[in-house]
């Protein structure tokens, strides 16, 4: 049944974006068509990588690129063509920009955070416990908790919230929003950081946005107006999208796969092997995004890739490669090493994925702490799925404990 | 090309219980840092000074590279 790659591009993506299953056609491809073409909603074909090699391959090779996307028409799943930001440049260009951020999110940094991260989650839980026996997760814990943080980390007012959390869907909306409105919402949170980089330049600050404004206004080489902007506003948005959806993520797949959440809740120790496995095992991404540059002509999964071709490398599909992970589809908290790719790889590899890890691990110990015998108060199969976003998840997460 | 004897050197180590592989400073500077299964080993240990190096230390979100002037 399978067809020479060049034959026919696949429509992409494969899977609905309500729940967490990954297609099974990505374990097909993986075993017999590790490359793929594929044709997306927007953009031009692309290759289609499956296997975890090739994804860790084309995400770490000097040979693939991000910056060449400027000027192609990349496929993509979203309306909006990026343009300018991290994901848009190469080492060293890069590496000259992503240094300056990189030191407010290294673990030892994040690991002093600890102690406040894990007092939000307390308190948090004890307001919904203080309101009955029965809540939503995603509203009363998963939302505010990285929302406060990114904000004490940043400095941006958390009172602000419900403005530039209405703009963040922009980042990570494929169809739910129109492209005007995506355009505008990017207009907004950027005169937003706007305004909050010019109160720095007439009052000094701590926080990252302080220190961003000091470091560009010590040496204007470093990076310009637009590029701090633009940088500040993608951490606030990222910052808080992603681990708002894991947090529920995590939690439905620790309630929904028989044993797993007692377990934690028997040993809280498991909980940060847990994290890296709930990492691997949940695909957050809807489908595979930031299509890699070839710069010149690469062997990969036995295809020949042309130099100016675009692939795709689905993280969600290479953390499942059973020719690396053993049982890739059971959830196991004590395989002895665990190299997913949930937070990527190479010089795009998460900046915040030291924060995100923190906080699932904050989440996780708070939950199973306060709210031992948590379980869903609704069907597994009716709790309410978001569509038409880079990730897959829950509008809602009814509980009861 | 400098000699070993002619300029400053660094020594550059990257500490593996540190390492989490995340493949930054292999491919923002793949002449000195290099993917050995999951973590990541520097390509030798003294180096001519080279802003890459130090970029790539800068980025390591786990600070397990170090760099030693000499």
């Amino acid at each position: 049944m399978t067809a020479p790659p060049e034959a026919s591009a696949r429509t992409y993506p494969f899977n609905n974006p309500a729940g967490l299953d990954l297609d099974p056609l990505y374990a097909q491809l993986r075993a017999t068509e590790p490359l793929s073409r594929v044709r997306l909603p927007y953009g031009e074909e692309a290759w289609l990588a499956t296997r975890y090699e090739d994804v860790k391959f084309i995400l770490g090779d000097p040979r693939f690129g991000r910056a060449a996307v400027i000027g192609r028409d990349e496929p993509r799943t979203h309306p909006r063509q990026q343009d300018s930001g991290l994901l848009t440049m190469d080492p060293p260009n890069h590496t000259r920009l992503r240094k300056l951020v990189a030191k407010a999110f290294t673990n030892r940094r994040v690991e002093t955070l600890r102690p406040r991260v894990t007092e939000i989650a307390d308190g948090l839980l004890r307001d919904m416990k203080d309101l009955g026996d029965r809540g939503d997760l995603v509203e009363g814990f998963a939302t505010p908790l990285p929302i406060m943080v990114i904000c004490e980390l940043l400095g941006v007012p958390f009172t602000d919230r419900h403005n530039f959390q209405v703009w963040s869907e922009a980042i990570i909306s494929t169809t739910s929003l129109p492209l005007e409105t995506i355009m505008e919402y990017m207009g907004a949170l950027h005169a937003y950081m706007a305004g909050l980089v010019a109160q720095r330049r007439e009052q000094e600050t701590d926080d990252l946005i302080g220190a961003l404004v000091r470091a560009r206004d010590e040496d204007n080489d470093r990076l310009t107006e637009q590029e701090m902007v633009e940088l500040l506003a993608g951490l606030l948005a990222a910052g808080h999208e992603t681990t708002v959806t894991q947090i529920p993520n995590f939690v439905y797949v620790l309630l929904t796969n028989p044993g797993k959440w007692r377990e934690l809740v028997a040993d809280p120790t498991l909980i940060p092997n847990a994290v890296e496995e709930l990492m691997r095992y949940v695909p957050l991404g809807t489908a595979a995004a930031f299509a890699r540059y070839a710069s010149e002509d690469t062997e990969l999964g036995g295809v020949l890739v042309k130099a100016g071709e675009p692939v795709l490398g689905s993280l969600g599909s290479a953390n499942r490669d059973e020719r690396f992970f053993k049982d890739p589809d059971t959830l196991i908290f004590t395989r002895e090493t665990n190299p997913h790719i949930g937070f990527g790889h190479g010089p795009h590899h998460c900046v915040g994925a030291q924060l995100a890890r923190l906080e699932l691990q904050v989440a996780l110990g708070a939950l199973t702490r306060n709210l031992p015998d948590l379980e869903l108060a609704v069907p597994a199969d009716e709790v309410p799925w978001k569509t038409g976003m880079l990730v897959r998840g829950l509008k809602e997460l009814p509980v009861r404990w | 090309m400098v000699g070993p004897q002619s300029g400053p050197q660094w020594r550059v180590t990257v500490d593996p219980s540190r390492c989490i592989g995340s493949g930054l400073c292999a491919a923002s500077a793949p002449r000195h840092f290099t993917l050995q299964g999951p973590y990541a080993t520097a390509v030798g240990d003294l180096m001519e000074p080279d802003e890459e190096i130090s970029d790539a230390a800068e980025c390591c979100p786990t600070e397990a590279i170090t760099v030693e002037e000499l």
